[in-house]
């Protein structure tokens, strides 16, 4: 399989406390990668130095075959890699749909000049942002909610409208950060389904997940961080077994292994 | 303009149309009206429209792209001073208006970016004392640089400034038809202004529903999850700061024109304070709001001027307030009301990022499937 993003002893210190350490992993095209770990593990910290949120003090990511720019947000989403936050963060006072063209805005063009005069290009580009974010919002299954406010949507709405934004912005690479949390049972089931249909349509998801039962059932492959360090990467069978791992959620900690 | 038309109590929502008519027909004969009342009336109402292009201008940086400016009066000033500098026995320069204005509103803009770059960090409070700053530091600049070179010709300003002349037709004369009629000549401004404020609509409309407007919108309702989707925050704020600084620039140089003098007084920071009333008044980050609010607290003033001073001497004999002071009073009273009573503003109307002709077309498409 061709490999889509290779992470190369990524580390990231604040102060005393070192989030990431050395962590180096491969993601490869069209799987669902999840990335789990006990709270404080260090994954979201890995999430935000990988979309440029955080600068890493060491390491580098190769994407697509060259090297990922760090620190410029606007420019990793350039190249393919979107993702979601672990507590919502719409454009609260935007619908539905102007959240989705929103996150269309680095896949169009229109410069100053365009949108003041109106010219034909600026005009048809407009046009095809507004049908693309509807069918977004379709595909997420909450296109009758493109007209409300996004801050009046229903929490799992709020996820979903929110990986709808993600999609706009046309990744290859899809990151998701506990796209589960707070979901009831049939929630996470919806969800769950959604993912899958992303992966079947060709982009590679990476999940951050606190719900084991979805991380197994979903997820081809699966890393473990523990204080910032990765102390398994296999199939979910393998991990579940994983002596390292069970220490670190049960307990026992980094001297276990 | 169809958030205007929606703002008309009553009628917006029954009869667009008509209210879209009623909007028309009030900002034609207005002047005629205010006419009435005395030739100082039609002034109020020419400032009122210069008012209305800052609030405008200034909603664009602070509804739209949510970022705090309390110097914005500062752009004001660059464009109207080289409006002045360009035009007067100051320099003994006098280029033709056309010229002059795209190179205010050129100015302004880069004065836009100059305090765009040093507080691209910076946020709420802090980036309201930075601008707030920048402001004071333009108009002591315009004060003070009669020394050693005279080139602003200090607190006494610059007068004699050359009025618009639109391709040889002097807006300052007043026109004579027949023997007994004449057009006065703050009626063409007040036209000249009224096309210059419905132009500003409609650039700001069109920004608005763009992929600009929203990427604007997004870096003000939550900048990280903006920069996550790809929006160049840098950019898209230094895009604010440039094109609301052009809005005042172009006012700036119409009020000089306008006004025949300009001095460092008339861009104080009260003026700044006063335009920020005016958006947040009529409603923050909607048009509308902007017109409204601009409309009302610039007639404001005058309207209590011709009442307060006569009633007061009616009733107490002698003027015990002077309408300045009540002024301030009655701002501040009717601002805190509104905190209290409509926070989000007069006309609190939310604004549309999206054609609402693209999406019906994109549901009725879809319903046919």
């Amino acid at each position: 399989m061709i490999t889509l993003l290779e992470a190369r002893n990524i580390g990231k210190r604040f102060g005393g406390l070192q989030a990431l350490s050395d962590v180096s992993l491969t993601i490869r095209k069209g799987e669902v990668y999840g990335l789990i770990g006990p709270n404080g593990a260090g994954k979201t910290t890995f999430f935000n130095v990988l979309t440029g949120a955080y600068t890493p003090d060491g390491g580098e990511f190769v994407f697509n075959g060259s090297l990922l720019p760090t620190g410029k947000p606007h420019k990793v989403v350039g190249r393919g890699i979107a993702r979601t936050f672990q507590n919502i963060r719409l454009f609260r006072d935007l619908t539905a749909l102007e959240n989705v063209m929103a996150g269309h805005h680095i896949r169009t063009k229109a410069g100053v000049w365009g949108v003041l005069t109106q010219n034909r290009f600026t005009r048809e580009e407009e046009r095809l942002t507004t049908e693309r974010a509807y069918e977004l919002l379709r595909y997420v299954g909450i296109e009758r909610f493109a007209d409300v406010v996004s801050k009046n949507l229903s929490y799992g709405d709020q996820r979903r409208l929110e990986i709808a934004r993600a999609l706009a912005t046309e990744p290859q690479l899809l990151a998701l950060d506990e796209p589960a949390a707070g979901m009831n049972a049939t929630e996470t089931g919806q969800l769950k389904q959604l993912i899958q249909q992303i992966r079947n349509d060709g982009i590679t998801v990476m999940l951050i997940e606190h719900d084991v039962k979805l991380v197994m059932g979903l997820c081809d492959r699966v890393a473990v961080l523990d204080f910032g360090r990765k102390i398994a990467e296999d199939v979910p069978a393998v991990v579940q077994k994983d002596d390292a791992v069970i220490a670190a959620y049960l307990g026992g900690g980094k001297h276990a292994h | 303009m169809n958030e205007l038309v929606a703002a008309v109590p009553w009628l917006g929502k029954r009869n667009p149309t008509a209210a879209r008519w009623l909007i028309i027909i009030i900002a034609i004969a207005a002047p005629f009206i205010a006419w009435q009342f005395g030739r100082s009336w039609v002034r109020i109402l020419d400032f009122a429209l210069l008012y209305m292009m800052l609030a405008l201008g200034l909603n664009l940086v602070v509804g739209f792209a949510g970022l705090l400016d309390l110097g914005y009066i500062a752009f004001y000033a660059v464009g109207a001073y080289t409006f002045a500098f360009l035009a007067s026995p100051h320099f003994d320069i006098h280029l033709p208006f056309w010229v002059i204005l795209p190179l205010g509103a050129a100015f302004a803009a880069l004065a836009g970016v100059m305090l765009g770059f040093p507080v691209l960090r910076l946020r709420g409070d802090y980036l309201a004392i930075v601008t707030l700053g920048f402001g004071e530091i333009v108009r002591i600049f315009m004060l003070n640089l009669n020394h050693p070179v005279n080139i602003t010709n200090g607190p006494q300003g610059i007068n004699m400034i050359d009025p618009i002349s639109l391709f040889g037709w002097d807006l300052s004369r007043n026109i004579r038809i027949g023997e007994d009629f004449t057009i006065n000549s703050l009626f063409l401004y007040y036209y000249f202004f009224l096309a210059a404020v419905v132009a500003s609509i409609v650039f700001i409309q069109r920004l608005q529903i763009s992929r600009i407007g929203r990427a604007w919108a997004a870096m003000r309702d939550d900048e990280l999850a903006a920069k996550a989707i790809g929006i160049n925050t840098r950019d898209m704020k230094l895009l604010a700061f440039a094109l609301g600084a052009t809005f005042g620039g172009v006012a700036g140089c119409l009020f000089g024109a306008f006004q025949g003098f300009v001095s460092p007084e008339s861009f104080s920071l009260m003026e700044s304070i006063a335009v920020l009333t005016m958006v947040v008044f009529g409603g923050m980050g909607n048009i509308a709001g902007a017109v409204v609010g601009a409309f009302v607290l610039a007639l404001l003033p005058e309207v209590l001027r011709d009442v307060a001073v006569p009633l007061q001497q009616t009733l107490f004999g002698h003027v015990l307030l002077d309408p300045e002071v009540l002024r301030m009073l009655l701002l501040s009273l009717a601002m805190i009301l509104m905190m209290l009573l409509r926070p989000a503003g007069m006309i609190p109307a939310r604004a549309r990022y999206c054609h609402d002709k693209h999406l019906s077309a994109t549901l009725k498409r879809e319903g046919a499937k």
